[in-house]
């Protein structure tokens, strides 16, 4: 708390302090719940982690089951890609997203949608009408597994995706107030106590300045006063016989006046 | 953060990939075709031209309806630099291994990224 180094540019006053210990508290607290949210997600960012790893070697084992089961198709039926790829009009196998929140990060997650083609072949119902219907059936549920595999990986990529934007983007911030929010709000309300405090021994300085300043005029008029005083008792005798002269002549002048008027 | 209206509509698998695996999962019912005669499947054989694979995987994770891209990882390889770039979550790209060329984690560029987040 050197008040050295970056601060806001506020005028030192006591509210300024007050607002900016608010702001500093409003930091802290701040910056403790953005920690407590960079800790969730990267709880749940690992485990997914390690279920997208496994889900990663589970695919590779069910693509492979699925291209052996394609493999007894072709071998009882033939070559079927020309016509299937000729025969397809519409998805029956989609995909719908729903939301997962992990505090305050909304998550989409996939769902595999299969809708019942008519025909009950999922649209094929022709394809392999000579031999190997058995085959077809069976590649196309191991398949169908296969690509509930694959949805299931693709959710877990996305959130993958997602949390690792948001728990960057959470730990830029939560460094930012760190390391610069509120060591500067620190700086700041350093700057304003020491100012204040500065001021504070001004004041102290001056009032002391003034009441010696008092004090020695006071003692100047004292003895200005005592002057006057001892040179007063020092000529004290002489004016009272002045006086009692003066006091005749007084009253002769006010006689007169009331001749006058009268 | 990507709202929800981003990603509602998007209900289709995309697939670029060999003769097999297209065949594969268009039994399985992803494949489709809409009005104006668009696939969201792509058939790569030896002769497909890269650009022709470029084109296609632009034109997927553009598209508004398809929530999820499946490419076999022996096409990806041959537009690595693309599918490298590529960081958006939707649609979410997935690298798949074909009957020929067996699954390789250390290329897949998903798992590239776990490995670097882990530090290895």
């Amino acid at each position: 708390m050197s008040g050295a180094g970056p601060r806001e540019n506020v005028f030192p006053t006591r509210m300024n302090l007050t607002t900016t210990k608010t702001r500093l508290k409003g930091a802290q607290t701040g910056h403790s719940l953005l920690k407590k949210k960079s800790d969730a997600l990267n709880k749940r960012f690992r485990t997914i982690l390690g279920k997208i790893d496994e889900a990663k070697r589970k695919m590779g084992r069910v693509m492979q089951l699925a291209a052996f089961s394609l493999a007894e198709v072709t071998y009882a039926t033939g070559d079927i890609s020309y016509q299937i790829q000729e025969s397809i009009t519409e998805a029956t196998f989609r995909v719908q997203t729903k939301q997962e929140n992990v505090s305050g990060v909304i998550l989409p997650t996939f769902e595999p949608l299969m809708s019942k083609a008519e025909g009950g072949n999922g649209g094929f119902g022709l394809t392999g009408l000579g031999r190997g219907g058995q085959q077809i059936t069976k590649c196309r549920e191991t398949f169908a597994k296969a690509v509930e595999t694959l949805v299931e990986l693709a959710s877990l990529q996305t959130a993958f995706v997602i949390l690792d934007e948001v728990i960057k983007m959470t730990n830029r911030r939560v460094n930012a107030l760190e390391h610069v929010v509120i060591p500067r709000l620190e700086n700041t309300i350093s700057y304003i106590n020491s100012e204040l405090d500065e001021m504070d021994r001004e004041e102290f300085f001056r009032l002391k300045k003034v009441q010696s300043k008092k004090k020695r005029d006071t003692a100047v008029r004292d003895a200005e006063a005592k002057e006057k005083r001892d040179a007063a008792e020092a000529a004290g005798i002489e004016e009272e016989e002045e006086h009692e002269e003066q006091e005749q002549g007084e009253n002769l002048l006010a006689e007169k006046d009331e001749d006058v008027i009268f | 953060m990507a709202s929800h209206s981003v990603y509602k509509d998007r209900s289709f698998i995309a697939t670029i990939g060999d003769e097999d695996t297209i065949t594969g999962l268009l039994l399985a019912g992803t494949g489709h075709i809409d009005g104006r005669g668009k696939k969201n499947f792509l058939v790569v054989d030896s002769k497909t031209a890269v650009s022709t694979i470029e084109s296609a995987f632009a034109e997927f994770t553009e598209r508004q309806d398809i929530a999820i891209v499946l490419i076999n990882q022996h096409v990806a390889d041959q537009i690595r630099p693309l599918v490298d770039k590529y960081e958006q979550a939707f649609p979410a790209l997935l690298e798949i291994p074909s009957k020929d060329h067996p699954y390789d984690p250390s290329k897949d560029s998903v798992l590239k990224r776990v490995k670097k987040l882990f530090g290895e």
